[in-house]
């Protein structure tokens, strides 16, 4: 499932137009991409939670030529599949 | 700072002409659709966002970390996170 196939479904289920659906939608992602961007964590019950993880600089290697090169200090977001979810998808039927 | 669902029904009700109850409504909806599509082991794909993967794992053998005890683990599907090029640049303030 992509974005818009999505964001059709959430219009289907509220009965509201692909508008205010895509509209909503961008909210939603948003806030939660703000809060990431802020170093904020995101718990979302049944479903799951995402944490920043910040690197310091290292040393590491580029893989096609051996060369060493510096990696510079980064941020990346990680998630966490919440428990009921989890099992959720690990337990439905083929 | 956390972010979770009621911060979200908070911002989906102040950027859209949408009662608090129909806030609620429309983030439960979001939740419950791309929940769904991780259970039927779709892979679901926000561009912009990320990409949230089922994957399925073979069964291997394991040890109790505790105990030491060998145990089989189980196949099964897990649901794994990629951010998108667009979120880890907003995440790293480029």
């Amino acid at each position: 499932m992509n974005k818009s196939e999505l964001i059709e479904a959430l219009a289907e289920e509220m009965k509201i137009s692909l508008r205010d659906a895509s509209s909503a939608t961008n909210t939603i992602l948003d806030a939660m991409a703000d809060a990431l961007a802020n170093g904020d964590s995101i718990e979302i019950r049944g479903f799951g939670s995402f944490v920043v993880k910040t690197y310091d600089t290292y040393y590491g290697r580029n893989p096609k030529t051996g060369d060493k090169i510096q990696v510079k200090p980064k941020k990346l977001p990680f998630f966490k599949v919440g428990k009921e979810l989890k099992e959720q998808v690990n337990n439905a039927a083929d | 700072m956390t972010l979770t669902k009621a911060d979200l029904v908070q911002k989906v009700y102040q950027n859209h002409n949408f009662t608090k109850a129909q806030a609620a409504e429309t983030v439960e909806a979001f939740l419950q659709i791309t929940k769904q599509c991780l259970k039927n082991g779709e892979d679901l794909l926000i561009s912009g966002f990320g990409k949230f993967n089922v994957k399925q794992k073979k069964s291997r053998r394991g040890r109790n970390p505790q105990t030491g005890n060998e145990l089989i683990l189980d196949a099964r599907k897990v649901v794994t996170f990629k951010p998108s090029g667009i979120l880890r640049s907003r995440i790293n303030g480029e």
